[in-house]
């Protein structure tokens, strides 16, 4: 992860979102993966949205573990803090960060080595406590930095670059975070930047955890004839449940159409959040709906066996009750709060002594 | 062996059967009556069933290290009554319940056995299985008042307080308990015992309290606003405690919601993890754990540390290795937090002594880890965590303001020309740090892979010895900022001796002994690390120095080989590690082994 500093020159013609900043003005440092890797596609999709969504770049707080997907967030928002931290950790100090400051909007990104196999237990309970966090997992079913290792999410019979088989069954996050409560999960493909943009700011303005699984091959490793997670097969199997867009709350006045008009005609359906904005869906599958756990659960189940990748937007909890409304939390961030509204100081003590006597 | 306010006893009962409801009103009883006393409460790792002791030692002279001498026990579990009435003192008395007969092969000819049928009494008193027992376990504070001379009054003032009007039945029965008794004591034996309490006022400043609950008073007065933890035996109470201060000092006047967030964790990596990232974001966090916990912490342990995150870690230690004896207590994660982590990696850690030394080295432990922008631990154990100790009252300045160390707020940082994260602007080992989302300049890539002082990433070696050695140099200055050690000096001494956190009592008992027989010490006991330049001061000083702790591997004592110059010849280790607190006599035999060894020794080198 050589440092190579990106180049800023300026075009003056670049399209200015509403805080007057182009979309370089959210890019990061040059991406050392490798050329024509999934996941520089979803760095580039990740600055599209927070662009579109106009977060002042340094109110964003990036955080990662170990491994490539955990590199990119160098790859966007340089004026934001980020933080590489340990491998498979990433969930427990995102939620140390946004207990400490509720005002800052985290993306998370981790693989599915990150998040699957020594993060597991961490991803599960960051979805349980549904902390206000985007949770990208760039899902190649390889471990790519040391060299071509099979992950969790591998298929079954998916075949490594040397042609052996993968013979255990794969974890899939997207089925794991629906059965544990997650409130909101969607699937989406790193070469689909059309479906993984909306989808983005849609996790991204969820009032809890957003558990996007994007399917970002492996060029280096998993790309070949018989891997289920090549660019080939994923576009051959992908399937869409459904579109979503996110639709803030002055856009319901004053541009409405326009953003109705991001999504194709069809069975149009509005998810409104507490803050008066809204997740608007199109359905795609037949009765497919996503506030219902259950059947967004047998539906990605059925379209497995049928070997398909079901992607979109499956599944948002319009009722979702994020970390610090579980803790009963202040809303002020709670590293602001002045000390002298903390120490309850000499007076108290003295009375909290007598009970001590 | 018997003196009036100078003794100990020992009650065994079952665990889960409410006895430490009323061993800790005997005990408050007994400070309540202004008497020094100690209570060390010996419980197995299990909710019902098997046995447990409370020790209780009173002490007008001030002693009050645990002693295994037992003057008076009160025999509860007929499943120990062997080994209770096997460790009583010759002399001593056994309390037991004579609802049932006392195998003759248990009786003892030098103990007086005081027989009281608890379990009759009060099945003729109460109704229902539950109460019977849990009233058995409170009639025993009768008698022993009746035995001891515990006054009656300060009895049932604590109970009011306890009970108040609003649970008056509660407060009837336990009395009507302690009543039964306290009577069939003064009918059927002479008391009070010669063994026996006097009032005192010895404890008017003092109160009565835990190490935990006094380490998490200390966080709340520090400021501390994220807490992460897993659940783990000693260490528990601490988060249960600050918890129970969040809820009374912690609300928002107007919304009733909490000015702290209070995060179970699902394992102890995750609790290093939240902590991490709280102090990252901001907050001072802490988390609370044991010896197994700060393990499993490591890998965290080693991030804070390279990425230069300030977070603080109680370890209230356990008898290890592994599961060890989760009930039991040692000084044995000394070397542990020292080093934590992978790599070349050091650490500031404190040392209390009690419950007093928790609340006041937990507000500085965040002042420390924010200054030195650094992981910092604060090792008491479960002797002083879960125990009760009267110690002075905390006090508190309310000049005091939290050291944040060097932030660049949004003011600096907009007019500087660049911000980078690990500079030595300073040229003291300190850089400047900023909080996420404060500005734009301020941000920064935190990580634990290499990293050059402009914080980016990198494999080369100079750009990385320059941030690895510039750790070296903050961490080292911590010394000057550590606690200092407590030095108490004599101008004739023939020895040092050196302990560190909870031995305090004990080798002051032992010392008051060696020193009525001839031998002249001084005494130091260690209270932080990085050592100060004292402590090498203080071993240089003396030819022989003793260091007593408590553990297997003599960690004190290694730790002061690698971070002094003294020479390893000149220090004599003492120690004892079974688990239950250190007691004079474990100093005493140590002291005289070695001294012993030494005059026999010379005498050998002499004839040869």
């Amino acid at each position: 992860m050589t440092h190579i500093a990106k180049p800023r020159v300026l075009h003056p013609g670049l399209e200015k979102n509403e805080l007057g900043l182009t979309r370089r003005d959210y890019e990061g440092s040059m991406s050392t993966l490798c050329a024509g890797c999934g996941h520089d596609s979803v760095t580039a999709a990740l600055i599209e949205a927070v662009w579109e969504l106009a977060i002042p770049p340094h109110r964003a707080g990036k955080m990662s573990g170990i491994g490539c997907s955990s590199k990119t967030p160098a790859y966007f928002l340089s004026e934001s803090h980020g933080f590489n931290s340990v491998h498979g950790r990433m969930p427990s100090v995102a939620a140390g960060a946004n207990a400490a400051n509720r005002g800052l909007t985290y993306i998370g990104v981790s693989g599915d080595g990150d998040s699957l196999s020594i993060g597991l237990g961490q991803m599960c309970h960051a979805i349980r406590r549904n902390l206000d966090l985007l949770y990208i997992i760039e899902n190649n079913g390889v471990y790519g930095l040391t060299k071509g290792q099979f992950s969790a999410s591998a298929d079954r019979g998916s075949k490594s670059k040397r042609g052996v088989p993968n013979e255990q069954p794969p974890i899939d996050p997207v089925l794991l975070a629906l059965s544990i409560g997650a409130s909101f999960v969607a699937r989406s493909f790193s070469g689909d930047r059309d479906q993984l943009v909306p989808i983005l700011k849609a996790g991204i303005r969820h009032p809890g955890l957003a558990l996007v699984d994007v399917i970002s091959p492996c060029v280096t490793f998993n790309d070949h004839v018989g891997s289920t997670k090549s660019y080939a097969y994923t576009r051959e199997h992908f399937r869409e449940a459904s579109e979503a867009a996110f639709v803030a709350p002055k856009d319901f006045v004053a541009e409405a159409d326009e953003i109705t008009a991001e999504l194709e005609p069809g069975d149009v359906r509005d998810v409104r959040m507490h803050d008066g904005s809204a997740i608007r869906f199109r359905r795609v599958g037949e009765d497919y709906d996503p506030t219902d756990r259950d059947r967004a659960y047998d539906y990605v189940r059925e379209r497995q066996l049928a070997e398909e990748v079901v992607t979109g937007l499956l599944f948002i909890d319009p009722d979702s009750r994020d970390q610090h409304d579980v803790l009963g939390t202040v809303e002020q961030p709670l590293w602001e709060i002045p000390f002298e509204d903390l120490c309850p100081g000499a007076a108290a003590l003295s009375s909290i002594m007598d009970n001590y006597r | 062996m018997a003196h009036v306010n100078e003794f100990a006893f020992k009650i065994g009962t079952v665990n889960g059967t409410g006895s430490a409801s009323a061993n800790g009103l005997i005990m408050q009883s007994i400070f309540r009556m202004g008497v020094p006393v100690s209570g060390k409460n010996v419980f197995p790792s299990n909710i019902q069933g098997l046995p447990t002791w409370y020790e209780i030692r009173v002490s007008g002279a001030g002693h009050v290290a645990r002693t295994p001498e037992f003057d008076l026990i009160v025999a509860m579990n007929p499943e120990t009554y062997a080994r209770d009435i096997e460790e009583l003192a010759p002399g001593g008395w056994l309390l037991y319940d004579s609802s049932w007969p006392m195998a003759d092969t248990l009786q003892r000819d030098d103990v007086t056995f005081i027989g009281v049928p608890f379990a009759d009494m009060c099945v003729k008193s109460f109704e229902g299985a539950r109460e019977r027992i849990l009233m058995k376990n409170i009639a025993y504070v009768g008698t022993l008042a009746a035995l001891l001379d515990i006054d009656m009054d300060v009895i049932r003032g604590l109970l009011e307080e306890t009970f108040g009007e609003r649970k008056k039945h509660l407060l009837d029965s336990n009395f009507t308990a302690i009543r039964l008794g306290y009577d069939y004591a003064l009918e059927r034996y002479e008391c009070p015992l010669p063994i026996r309490l006097e009032s005192m006022d010895e404890n008017d400043e003092s109160i009565l309290i835990d190490g935990n609950s006094a380490a998490a008073l200390g966080c709340v007065y520090a400021g501390a606003t994220v807490a992460a933890w897993y659940p783990i035996t000693p260490s528990t109470s601490l988060v249960d405690a600050f918890t129970g201060y969040c809820k009374r000092l912690r609300l928002e006047p107007d919304t009733g919601r909490s000015r702290a967030a209070i995060i179970q964790a699902e394992d102890e990596l995750a609790a290093a993890g939240i902590v991490i990232g709280a102090s990252w974001a901001g907050a001072r966090s802490f988390t609370s754990t044991s010896g197994p916990g700060i393990s499993l912490m490591g890998e965290f342990i080693g991030l804070a540390y390279y990425a230069e995150v300030p977070c603080v870690f109680f370890d209230v230690e356990r008898v290890g290795p592994s599961t060890g004896m989760p009930t039991r207590t040692q000084q044995c994660d000394i070397m542990l937090c020292a080093y934590a982590s992978h790599g070349d990696t050091k650490h500031i850690c404190l040392y209390p002594k009690d419950p007093r030394e928790c609340f006041e080295f937990a507000v500085t432990s965040f002042d420390l880890a924010e200054r030195f922008q650094t992981p910092v631990f604060v090792l008491s154990d479960l002797d002083i965590g879960m125990n009760d100790w009267v110690v002075p009252r905390f006090e508190w300045d309310d000049e005091y303001r939290p050291d944040r160390g060097k932030v660049l707020g949004p003011q600096e940082l907009e007019e500087i020309e660049r911000f980078y994260r690990y500079l030595d602007v300073d040229g003291d080992g300190i850089p400047y740090r900023t909080i996420p989302g404060e500005h734009p300049k301020g941000a920064y890539f935190t990580r634990g892979s290499g990293h050059t002082k402009y914080g980016q990433y990198t494999e080369d070696s100079e750009d990385y010895l320059e941030v690895v050695d510039r750790l070296a140099v903050k961490i080292d200055s911590a010394a000057a900022a550590v606690p200092a050690p407590e030095i108490r000096s004599r101008p004739d001494a023939d020895y040092g001796l050196v302990t560190i956190g909870g031995c305090d009592g004990a080798v002051r008992e032992a010392l008051e002994q060696l020193e009525a027989d001839g031998m002249r010490f001084d005494y130091m006991r260690i209270r932080g690390f990085p050592f100060t330049d004292e402590v090498e001061r203080f071993l240089e000083a003396h030819e022989l120095n003793f260091v007593v702790e408590q553990n297997r591997d003599a960690q004190l004592m290694s730790l002061l080989t690698l971070e002094t110059s003294i020479a390893k010849q000149r220090l004599a280790s003492v120690k004892y590690y079974g688990g239950l607190p250190m007691s004079a006599h474990h100093v005493l035999s140590g002291v005289h082994a070695r001294l012993g060894s030494e005059v026999a020794q010379t005498a050998e080198g002499a004839s040869a």
